[in-house]
């Protein structure tokens, strides 16, 4: 196993239905056929993915590809059908209760779409949760809560109830609690979905200013794919509980594996995913009016090139690698790239 | 099968063209045959089921035993578990902590005086919502002190703070059983059904003779009544917790106990107070019938004024009943509503304000009492009592509307209650049976069809078919009338806002009132019978019929409103081709709370003296005859069960053909 894998999940399988447990030992190999013809549904299908330390990753999919129920496949509050599933290098689903009470203590965090905060108990209270159970003492574990209530921008509604705030904060307690054990491996499902489009705006520029201070290893489930694309260093896009194409955002807009993926990636900004990297025409003689880096966003130096009266140089590694124009720069912008 | 064979009319129409039939003319049907068991159920082959259960109650007390102690000293210690904090609290509320015995008695310390306990009522109120409803329980106990009810008043008082906390936490760990193991649940389900369906009275003898009678025996009959809807809401709102919540309990690595203590528990309280009022209300509404078999207080002081037909004492206490539901009522509602508040900090007086008051008061007027009687008791020269102008009003009533109250009473009784009557105690039992069974079929499925029929039968061999029939037609009538007056009644409400507050709030009201107390003004107007009977089911059974159809129709979504608005209906025709088809689910379902509802009424109404299965049990318990009380009280419950199902399935097929 990659060194820098922290969690992997082999041919993991999530069946629902009657004899669904039997069903995959007569079928090893099942089409959509066999699910139907016994009355099962696939939830999640022959899922094999890889999240790699320190990266955010997507899972992209509308409602009923199966992404939630693969993100809890992958914390086991689902126990999947068959495969296997490695967190840390260690079998997540040969562990026993406690053993898998103590990696959620201390390694896993969650947020969740509905937030799911307990009414009965403070915003304070209810980011100290997870330390509660733990049987930590409440000075100690409150101060900690407290960290986190005033890094997620909640200080002074700290002895607030859940009821008496709008829905960002509620969400944004979610994300406390989830912070509070400083978990290795953090899944949000659908964090903010369930937000306004401005207040979802926000809450994204804010996951991205923690996750710049925290630097987790991310698991991030959602419907939206301009939200997928605005956050994710890859994507596994979804679709009936079969992983159709797990890339990188700009790999998926320019080399859709599917029909599907295409489609979904059609009415994407090109210009906010295409790096310059993969716009670049071979170097020719010249003048140039500037250099810009092979990873930046054509959205980025749109304005800068179209601007200036002679191509850019490409640099990758501080080795020229081509060139990009004004032309290549307004294909990317107009879709024609 | 033809089609015409198939349609619904047809076969609705044939199966009571037959029935009528066969009812009509059964008598010249057994004379031309002579076949006797046309009309009556052969007697050879009666189940002696009465019998055998009386017979297996007397070995259980007498001669059972698990090895090292016997049934006996079972119930014995359950019994001493109830008896010793009930004292406890009736020394707390009326006679004072004392050692030793009779003249020796020395008195250690006085019971609450009536200020403390109404000051911790109201604080209680306040602690539970605001000032308002600290006046209202405050004022409701009051008038127990003022208009002499105080004694009787403080003995129930007691009763149901032994029964409330016993019942409430019992069905909450028989709820959370039921939600976390399967079988549980799959075990108590039908228990529950039943415990829901018989009639009170059909257990009051077993745990006589079981407990003897007494305080305790009345205990025990007031938890087993109250528990069941607990034990159900426990498992409906645990089972309600949004899994997202449950989910987040898993990831912050809870433990079993803490997922059910610390997540499901907490999450669900608001849903599990509404179970505890439900327990309070059904410990008060068993007030009285439990005082049948020993229980003291005001279910007491009710029952012997109406037999003594004393109108005015049964009024007084009747209304000290009912303003003690609506204050505990009252109170218990608001801490379900409760929000969750800011905690005080400071020291221990400023952190609990009212319980400081509480305890302040407790040991002032303890103090004082000593001194001024006044203080511990409310002096007797200060009472009121209305039971004179109530029993005046009655004869008031009576001598002045005498006619016009039997005029009506004849009418309806002839011109109703009589020919159903004819019609359903006609019907012969092997008909019956069949019949049940085809409608059972028709509407949900054969497993319902073969159901009603062996619960018909097992009613008709227990040789109770005739009085089952009266059961069925006054249960009939009574629904029928309730819902002829009700439906409208919730069309008026939801129509019509500020009137639907009114009608609502009275038919809560009327809801919180114990079953008993219907009858006493009915049977001060309309003496015994049928008719009085019928009058205190309606009124019983009155409140579901409009609650549903008010919210019924309240919930149709308001786009089809405005889609039959803009397609151009008239208000008659959005009620009628909008509002009414769509609620008709809710109706139905408010139907089947009226007909349990009837039921259940129906036996206590048999204290005014009809024929029917409600009767049965009644003199199975004056002559503790446990094993005809049960048999009766199960052909009730099995009426009760068969009704349910039918409604229920009339409201799922109406609901699917809907699409909701």
């Amino acid at each position: 196993m990659n060194t820098t894998t922290i969690l992997e999940c082999r041919d993991v399988w999530k069946i629902y239905g009657a004899k669904a447990d039997s069903f995959l030992t007569h079928t090893p190999d099942p089409q959509k056929g066999d699910l139907r013809k016994h009355n099962l549904i696939g939830a999640v299908r022959r899922a094999n993915v890889q999240i790699r330390k320190g990266e955010i990753f997507v899972i992209m999919g509308l409602s009923g590809s199966g992404k939630s129920t693969l993100v809890r496949c992958l914390s086991r509050l689902v126990e999947p059908t068959a495969g296997e599933i490695f967190f840390e290098g260690k079998n997540l689903l040969s562990m026993n209760e406690a053993e898998l009470i103590h990696i959620r203590r201390t390694k896993m965090g969650m947020v969740f779409q509905q937030f799911a905060l307990l009414p009965h108990l403070t915003v304070l209270e209810n980011a100290a949760f997870p330390l509660d159970v733990q049987g930590i003492d409440k000075v100690t574990r409150e101060d900690r809560a407290m960290e986190m209530v005033e890094l997620v921008g909640l200080k002074g509604r700290e002895n607030n109830y859940p009821r008496e705030l709008s829905g960002g904060q509620q969400q944004r307690v979610g994300i406390a609690r989830s912070l509070v054990v400083e978990p290795d491996l953090w899944f949000l499902d659908e964090p903010f979905s369930a937000l306004d489009p401005l207040i979802r705006r926000e809450m994204q520029d804010e996951f991205m200013r923690l996750q710049n201070m925290l630097h987790k290893t991310i698991v991030f489930i959602t419907h939206d794919f301009d939200e997928a694309i605005r956050l994710a260093d890859r994507i596994a896009v979804m679709k009936d509980g079969e992983i159709q194409q797990v890339a990188t955002p700009e790999e998926l807009v320019l080399n859709p594996a599917t029909d599907y993926v295409a489609e979904f990636t059609r009415y994407v900004s090109r210009s906010k995913v295409i790096t310059a990297g993969s716009v670049i025409q071979p170097l020719q003689d010249g003048t140039f009016a500037g250099t810009v880096d092979h990873k930046q966003l054509i959205d980025d130096i749109a304005s800068q090139i179209e601007g200036a009266n002679a191509p850019y140089r490409v640099e990758k590694d501080g080795e020229v690698i081509g060139q990009i124009t004004r032309q290549a720069v307004i294909d990317v912008l107009v879709g024609r790239a | 099968m033809p089609r015409w064979l198939t349609s619904g009319r047809v076969f609705w129409l044939a199966l009571f063209a037959v029935t009528w039939a066969l009812s009509t003319w059964s008598f010249q049907l057994y004379k031309a045959l002579d076949a006797r068991w046309i009309i009556r159920f052969p007697k050879k082959w009666q189940l002696e089921l009465d019998g055998a259960i009386s017979g297996f109650l007397i070995w259980l007390v007498e001669d059972a035993g698990f090895y090292l102690f016997s049934f006996k000293d079972l119930t014995r210690a359950m019994a001493a578990l109830i008896e010793a904090p009930y004292q406890f609290l009736r020394n707390l509320l009326i006679e004072g902590f004392s050692s030793g015995y009779g003249e020796t008695a020395v008195q250690l310390a006085p019971s609450l005086s009536w200020i403390a306990i109404i000051i911790c009522i109201a604080a209680i109120g306040l602690y539970a919502r605001d000032w308002a409803l600290a006046a209202l329980v405050g004022c409701c106990f009051l008038y127990l002190a003022v208009f002499g009810q105080w004694h009787s008043a403080m003995i129930t008082l007691a009763s149901v703070l032994i029964a409330v906390p016993i019942g409430a936490v019992g069905g909450l760990f028989l709820g959370i059983a039921a939600y976390r193991h399967p079988w549980v649940d799959m075990a108590l389900r039908p228990v529950l059904d039943l415990m829901q369906t018989v009639p009170v009275f059909a257990y009051l003898v077993p745990i006589l003779i079981l407990f003897g009678f007494g305080p305790v025996a009345a205990l025990v009959a007031t938890i087993i009544y109250a528990m069941p809807p607990m034990v159900r809401i426990t498992i409906v709102a645990l089972r309600n917790v949004p899994d997202e919540i449950l989910e987040a309990g898993h990831m912050a690595g809870c433990t079993q106990r803490q997922i059910m203590w610390k997540i499901l528990v907490p999450s669900a309280t608001p849903t599990l107070m509404v179970g505890v009022n439900q327990v309070i209300m059904l410990s008060l509404n068993m007030v009285i019938i439990a005082s049948m078999i020993g229980a003291g207080g005001l279910g007491f002081d009710v029952l012997a004024s109406l037999r003594r037909l004393d109108i005015g004492g049964g009024i007084e206490a009747g209304l000290a009943i009912v303003l003690m539901a609506i204050a505990l009522d009252r109170a218990s509602q608001a801490f379900s509503e409760r929000k969750y508040r800011v905690r005080k900090s400071g020291n221990l007086i400023q952190r609990y304000p009212l319980s400081s008051t509480v305890l302040f008061f407790a040991i002032a007027t303890m103090i004082l009492g000593r001194l001024i009687p006044a203080v511990q008791t409310y002096p007797e020269a200060l009472t009121l009592t209305t039971g004179p102008f109530w029993a005046g009003a009655m004869e008031w009533i009576n001598v002045n509307f005498f006619d016009t109250f039997e005029a009506i009473k004849l009418v309806i009784l002839q011109g109703l209650l009589l020919p159903v009557k004819k019609f359903f105690t006609g019907i012969p039992w092997a008909w019956g049976i069949i019949a049940t069974g085809l409608m059972a079929a028709r509407i949900g499925g054969w497993k319902l069809g073969i159901m009603a029929m062996l619960m018909m039968g097992f009613i008709a061999a227990s040789g109770l078919w005739g009085k089952a029939m009266v059961t069925i037609y006054l249960c009939g009538v009574s629904v029928l009338i309730a819902t002829i007056v009700g439906i409208p009644l919730g069309i008026w409400a939801a129509e019509r806002p500020k009137a639907g507050k009114v009608i609502l709030g009275l038919m809560d009201t009327l809801q919180t009132l114990p079953s008993f107390v219907y009858l006493i003004p009915v049977i001060m107007l309309f003496r015994v019978g049928d008719f009085s009977a019928m009058i205190a089911v309606v009124l019983y059974a009155l409140a579901p019929a409009v609650r549903y159809a008010a919210h019924g129709l309240g919930d149709v979504p308001e786009q089809m409103i405005e889609a039959g608005h803009m397609a151009g209906c008239t208000k008659r025709q959005i009620l009628w081709r909008i509002k009414l088809p769509l609620a008709t689910p809710q109706l139905l379902l408010g139907l089947n709370q009226t007909t349990m509802l009837a039921l259940s009424m129906l036996v206590i109404t048999a204290l005014v003296g009809t024929r029917d299965l409600g009767q049965e049990v009644y003199i199975a318990l004056t002559k503790a005859n446990a094993g005809k009380g049960i048999v009766a009280g199960l052909s009730v419950a099995f009426i009760a069960i068969i009704a349910d199902r039918l409604v229920n399935a009339l409201a799922r097929g109406q609901r699917k053909r809907l699409g909701i």
